[in-house]
């Protein structure tokens, strides 16, 4: 597996190295190799959206995947990364028994549980607020070691009925 | 080309409102910390944050808008956001600070 620092043109791997397109996956899976670069964030947001909405989530659904989508990545990008902007972040979307998952992977510092737990939110103060939206927008939130370093993060939405049962997307 | 979140600053004698502009999450969020604060020095009574032209906002926006909300409340100035679009609204609500600002969709009650 590629850790080290990526090439600013490559942003995103389709079609080697295991890599899937949205094409060649029939739209059931997103895979993306991003640097933790926050410059990044607004096309992996709008990746990301144009998938789930494909998979058949309404508004305001949608709109809380790509929030904690978001807030996954920039945890990653200041705490795992420490705001280094040249470290690699897989993410991969999928649409599978009734769910749309995210899996986010990297390669950075495992982040103590008691430091990203959510913060009391009446306490008045900037930050401390990614761990309870992205709790808050989804249906499961897994932080899991990932083998060979780093963190993998699990998240779930669960899809509309409609497109659970009937939906294309649906293996 | 300008990725300055703040696209535009009015001055109504002692009130300043403040346009802001495109998504904000981390990758701008501390240019539109530093802009906002930055008002605060010119002294001005009330400062009118118009959210309409941001269609997207993340908890890092969020945490600058907290730290101007605290900048204004020490320093007696009054803070109202207006036309937050549906999504900024959504993570306001979500992080219950929509109950903390002052939130209006009417630019004559915000001036007022």
């Amino acid at each position: 597996m590629d850790t080290g620092a990526y090439s600013p043109g490559r942003v995103r791997a389709d079609n080697h190295a295991g890599f899937m397109s949205e094409s060649e996956s029939m739209g059931k899976q997103l895979r993306m190799k991003i640097r933790s670069d926050p410059a990044q964030l607004g096309r992996v947001r709008g990746e990301v959206e144009a998938f789930a909405r494909r998979a058949g989530l309404p508004e305001p659904a949608a709109g809380q995947v790509v929030l904690a989508l978001d807030e996954a990545l920039t945890n990653i990008i200041r705490h795992a990364y420490e705001g280094a902007t040249d470290r690699p972040i897989e993410i991969d979307v999928s649409v599978r028994n009734g769910e749309l998952g995210l899996v986010l992977r990297d390669y950075g510092k495992v982040i103590d549980r008691m430091k990203i737990r959510s913060r009391d939110l009446n306490d008045l103060r900037p930050g401390g607020l990614g761990v309870y939206i992205m709790n808050e927008c989804m249906d499961g939130v897994e932080f899991t070691p990932a083998e060979g370093g780093g963190t993998r993060l699990t998240m779930t939405k669960t899809l509309p009925e409609r497109e659970r049962t009937n939906g294309p997307n649906d293996e | 080309m300008n990725d300055s979140p703040i696209q535009n600053i009015q001055w109504s004698q002692k009130t300043v409102v403040v346009e802001v502009g495109g998504d904000i999450d981390l990758h701008r969020s501390t240019m539109l910390q530093q802009g906002l604060l930055g008002l605060l020095d010119e002294q001005p009574s009330k400062v009118v944050v118009d959210l309409a032209a941001v269609p997207y906002m993340d908890s890092s926006g969020v945490a600058s808008l907290v730290k101007l909300l605290s900048r204004t409340r020490t320093l007696g100035v009054k803070l109202v956001l207006l036309s937050p679009s549906p999504r900024v609204r959504s993570i306001l609500e979500i992080t219950r600070l929509d109950s903390v600002f002052t939130i209006t969709d009417s630019k004559e009650e915000a001036m007022a």
